[in-house]
């Protein structure tokens, strides 16, 4: 009972800390962020639950996911039922945050250095940084296109790894199973989901 | 000269399955069938045989990994010179040259990259690259037996480059050039184990991309059009697609 009492001590803390709000600017709204995923990802003190639901709140603060979703839905967003769109974004959300908190798992073990930024329109900012993986593996180059329309409160659409676009690939990736189903949106929700359950 | 007629019906059949256009975003399938077969047959070959290889090799020590690495890189600069004169990039030749003789040099055939170190850049070009930059789009896409994917121009490219590639011209051509000869096994010997350097280099990538995609085969797709996308530009353009999102 004494370590239950603990553990939901250490959850409430856990979530009612203040984690998530970081600097409106671009640079260092991705440094700060990352830091502290790096940070959190790397904690052995933490469990898997822990860290999967630290990401999931992360995302859904500073993650343009909706923008997203429908960036990677490509030209059907345009003519797909209101209904689908819907049902659509539900699953790509869950779809996206477990990708994500796998990605992330994947690449904790690195140094994050924010290296500049370019800004290319009121709307967007391209963060350049690095990470250097403790283990001895290659550096990489990541890019992060930062939403700057409302300045106050930037989002990230997409990363841009060594300049392969994740955001690009995603609708490539979805673009090829649509026309493999006759643009069927509803086969791509049932992909989606199936992932998400696995 | 058979090999020329040859390479003047590949180059026909080139032009003809490839748009004169290097911004082509959605590169069609060949046939997308088959390719998807070969790509099964390449994950089985990778799983049973590249992959425990690249395993085995990320556990070598760190200097044999990156003399093993450089030695590999440096050889594959030769291929870069040429194309990087067929590209008229000047700048590119002496980089790619003062590398490649600084390295062979200094750095004992290659085994150390002292090059970088003053500032000499080994940039990697191939016919691929050089078409491209001629203005010469992908064409079709395929997935090759092995070697994975590729487009109707890499292709081309891909067997183009063993004419132009000085060190091509000593192994599987066997000629002599500056007193020094090799065989094909000397070729493939180091085709292979740059394969398996870069397999091993990218053993957490692949696994990333494997675990979180919903279909590998468009994944790769999309990824390697993009990479060879930036690779003909020399550059990592952003390249804003968002339309009206941004609204």
């Amino acid at each position: 009972m004494k370590r239950i009492g603990v553990y939901l001590i250490s959850l409430i803390f856990f979530f009612q800390s203040p984690l998530f709000s970081y600097s409106s600017n671009p640079k260092d709204f991705v440094n700060e962020l990352v830091i502290e995923a790096i940070t959190k990802l790397s904690d052995k003190n933490l469990n898997k639950l822990q860290k999967e639901a630290f990401v999931e709140e992360v995302a859904l603060e500073n993650v343009d996911i909706n923008a997203l979703g429908l960036y990677t839905l490509g030209e059907l967003r345009k003519s797909a039922s209101e209904s689908d769109i819907s049902d659509y974004q539900k699953s790509f959300e869950k779809y996206f945050l477990k990708s994500l908190t796998s990605r992330l798992t994947d690449y904790s073990e690195s140094e994050f250095e924010v290296l500049g930024e370019d800004k290319k329109s009121s709307n967007y900012t391209i963060v350049n940084s690095k990470v250097t993986p403790t283990d001895g593996g290659p550096e990489i180059k990541i890019d992060w296109r930062i939403y700057t329309k409302n300045p106050d409160k930037p989002l990230i659409r997409d990363l841009i790894v060594e300049g392969l676009s994740l955001a690009r690939t995603q609708k490539e990736e979805f673009a090829s199973i649509l026309s493999s189903n006759n643009n069927d949106i509803k086969i791509l929700i049932s992909k989606l989901q199936e992932f998400v359950n696995k | 000269m058979h090999i020329f007629k040859n390479l003047k019906i590949a180059l026909i059949i080139l032009i003809l399955t490839s748009g004169a256009h290097i911004e082509t975003k959605a590169t069609e399938e060949c046939f997308e069938g088959v390719s998807r077969s070969i790509f099964k047959f390449n994950m089985a070959f990778d799983d049973l045989i590249l992959e425990p290889i690249a395993n085995g090799y990320n556990k070598l020590p760190e200097p044999i990994k990156n003399g093993t690495s450089n030695f590999t890189s440096n050889i594959a600069v030769l291929l870069s010179i040429p194309n990087s004169l067929l590209q008229g990039n000047i700048s590119q030749v002496g980089h790619s040259t003062g590398s490649f003789i600084v390295n062979s040099t200094v750095g004992i055939l290659g085994i150390f990259n002292p090059a970088e170190k003053i500032g000499l850049k080994p940039y990697k070009e191939d016919v691929g690259q050089t078409l491209g930059a001629y203005g010469v789009g992908p064409g079709c896409y395929l997935v090759l037996p092995i070697l994975g994917p590729s487009t109707a121009r890499d292709s081309f490219g891909l067997v183009a480059d063993t004419f132009i590639d000085p060190f091509a011209h000593v192994t599987i051509r066997e000629n002599e050039l500056f007193g020094i000869s090799g065989n094909d096994l000397d070729y493939f010997s180091v085709k292979g184990t740059t394969a398996i350097d870069f397999r091993a280099d990218n053993s957490k990538n692949f696994d990333s991309l494997e675990k979180n995609s919903i279909d590998l085969y468009s994944s790769l797709k999309s990824v390697y059009l993009q990479d060879r996308e930036n690779k003909i530009r020399n550059s990592i353009e952003d390249q804003d697609e968002w339309g009206n999102l941004d609204n």
